[in-house]
């Protein structure tokens, strides 16, 4: 590791250190849920959760385990922390975030603790870089609720299937309407537009549809532009889980498989927008 | 006064391009000076374009198969001209594979260069594309403006790291700051550093070399130096970008002469190509 020599004497300091040999595991896998500045970071021995919200009404988590690092040294049981997403990004790929495999950015990620800066060593081909990103006052994120017990419907599908449905998708719509159901349409995207109204259906028997369990009909509308941002984690993803609960609450979970072939998840929980009027 | 000059070779019309390419992402208008020998393309220091300076000198004889120049006088055998590099450069898109390229200055509604492509065609008979780009001609009186920048005193002279890197890093300092400090040493290290608010970034170059410029002007201050001191100025990070984005003549060689907070000089060589961009300092 090149960057192993950059600060060997003070890592005790630092409560949280983390390596990895190509940045773009970790970048990747943010830019997922990049659609708000602000980003909480939570790093536990287990790894590190990354959440982001928007309008108390959607959540997004990343999660990259600990062993996805190269070293993931914690002090503490928990530690949490702010900062501006958007500048971590631009940091994590100040060498231009190249694609070529040969070419990778490594880097070392330090937190001293309360009010210290996160400090980013980055390091490709001899050329380092030093970022101190000024960490802010971490907010409690929102608890959803969501909970596997009170699931009533959930699939998983090919992400394939999924990203080519979002991206016909009528964006004129303002909102998707998901119906899932133990009957016909078994799985159904709707939305109603400018041109008019469009249905997607999935049979529950396809190839793209890995697990079907739904136990209710439930007709849910959501946001379209709320759902938007979660394009970004479905166009990374190899499979993804839809499930909602007994309240209608949306749970998206993308499975995602980084350059080195390892699996990360990134999870978004969104509100439903209102009750469908039965007639 | 007359001017016409012709080039054949698809190479030397790819280079040229190029240059006129680059020229255009630099700056809006620029004045052209025309001698036996030379092009130039040149914008000086004026506050208009934020202090910013160029000069790119090419020589004709590595472009132009033929090449005839009438000045103003015997004496002053030389045209300036002041034009768009944009119109050029657009001019030069339709003429990628001409067989062969004309430039003559003309006296149309009002004096233009006029470029001159022959296409190919499967036919006998030949496709000709003409683009009269209006100048304005610079009178004499006026040349002394347009004088060659001397090097400056410089306090540390580095080369470059490859472009490419330096672009990408700057790209992103650019989403984050407006200014951004370049320091550098003679020890062949070189710093770009931005400070804000929300993150301070700074990326360290080493091993990049220290041109010696012995036999040139600048020596004093640079003599005395200690190989690890810091010279640096704060620019327009805009500035500096446009330099690495617009720059397309992948110079062989690339260094920067700092003159301790008072200004940045680029130089890019390729082949007989050479360019010069001066940046200057903020307070």
């Amino acid at each position: 590791m090149p960057l192993s020599t950059q600060s060997e004497a003070g890592d005790d300091q630092y409560i949280l250190v983390a390596s990895l040999d190509n940045v773009r595991n970790l970048s990747n896998i943010l830019k997922a849920i990049t659609f708000k500045d602000h980003a909480l970071f939570n790093a536990t021995p287990n790894g590190l959760k990354v959440t982001v919200e928007d309008s108390k009404c959607l959540q997004a988590n990343a999660f990259i385990q600990a062993e996805i690092f190269q070293e993931f040294t914690i002090q503490e049981d928990s530690v949490s922390f702010q900062v501006n997403l958007a500048v971590l990004l631009d940091c994590l790929t100040i060498f231009g975030g190249s694609t070529v495999p040969a070419v990778t950015t490594a880097l070392r990620m330090c937190y001293n603790g309360y009010g210290f800066p996160l400090t980013l060593f980055l390091e490709e081909g001899g050329v380092v870089t030093v970022c101190k990103i000024n960490t802010e006052e971490p907010e409690d994120p929102i608890d959803f609720e969501f909970c596997s017990t009170n699931v009533t419907n959930k699939v998983i599908l090919q992400s394939d299937s999924l990203r080519e449905a979002f991206s016909e998708l009528d964006m004129t719509s303002e909102i998707l309407q998901i119906t899932m159901s133990p009957s016909e349409p078994y799985f159904r995207l709707s939305t109603f537009g400018n041109s008019g109204n469009a249905h997607y259906d999935y049979p529950k028997d396809s190839d793209m549809m890995e697990l079907f369990q739904c136990t209710k009909t439930q007709t849910n509308r959501f946001k379209m532009s709320l759902l938007k941002p979660s394009t970004k984690a479905l166009a990374l993803s190899c499979k993804v889980s839809v499930r909602t609960d007994n309240r209608g609450f949306l749970s998206l979970q993308y499975l995602v498989r980084n350059d080195d072939g390892q699996i990360c998840f990134v999870e978004y929980y969104c509100c439903p927008d209102e009750e469908v009027e039965e007639e | 006064m007359k001017f016409r000059a012709k080039m054949i070779d698809v190479g030397c019309l790819n280079n040229f391009t190029r240059v006129v390419n680059t020229i255009s992402k630099l700056t809006k208008t620029c004045t052209l000076r025309l001698t036996t020998d030379n092009l130039f393309f040149m914008l000086s220091d004026k506050v208009a374009n934020g202090g910013v300076s160029m000069w790119c000198e090419l020589s004709q004889a590595n472009f132009f198969d033929e090449f005839q120049l009438e000045g103003v006088s015997a004496e002053a055998n030389e045209i300036y001209l002041e034009l768009q590099p944009e119109y050029m450069s657009r001019a030069l898109r339709t003429a990628q594979n001409a067989k062969s390229l004309k430039v003559k200055l003309t006296k149309k509604h009002c004096p233009c260069l006029t470029l001159a492509a022959e296409l190919p065609s499967l036919s006998s008979a030949s496709r000709l594309v003409t683009h009269d780009i209006p100048v304005d001609v610079i009178p004499r009186r006026l040349w002394q403006d347009f004088k060659e920048p001397s090097v400056p005193d410089f306090d540390v002279s580095i080369y470059l790291p490859p472009l490419k890197t330096m672009k990408n890093v700057v790209d992103r300092m650019k989403n984050l700051s407006n200014h951004l400090v370049l320091e550098a040493n003679l020890n062949g290290e070189m710093n770009l550093k931005i400070e804000t608010d929300l993150v301070s970034i700074s990326t360290h170059f080493k091993d990049l070399g220290n041109p010696s410029w012995s036999d040139e002007a600048s020596q004093g201050p640079s003599q005395a130096r200690a190989p690890e001191t810091m010279a640096h100025a704060r620019v327009d990070i805009k500035k500096l970008q446009q330099l690495l984005t617009g720059q397309q003549v992948n110079p062989s060689k690339a260094m920067c002469n700092i003159v301790n907070k008072r200004m940045l000089h680029f130089i890019l060589l390729h082949e007989d190509v050479s360019l010069q961009y001066f940046i200057p300092a903020m307070a």
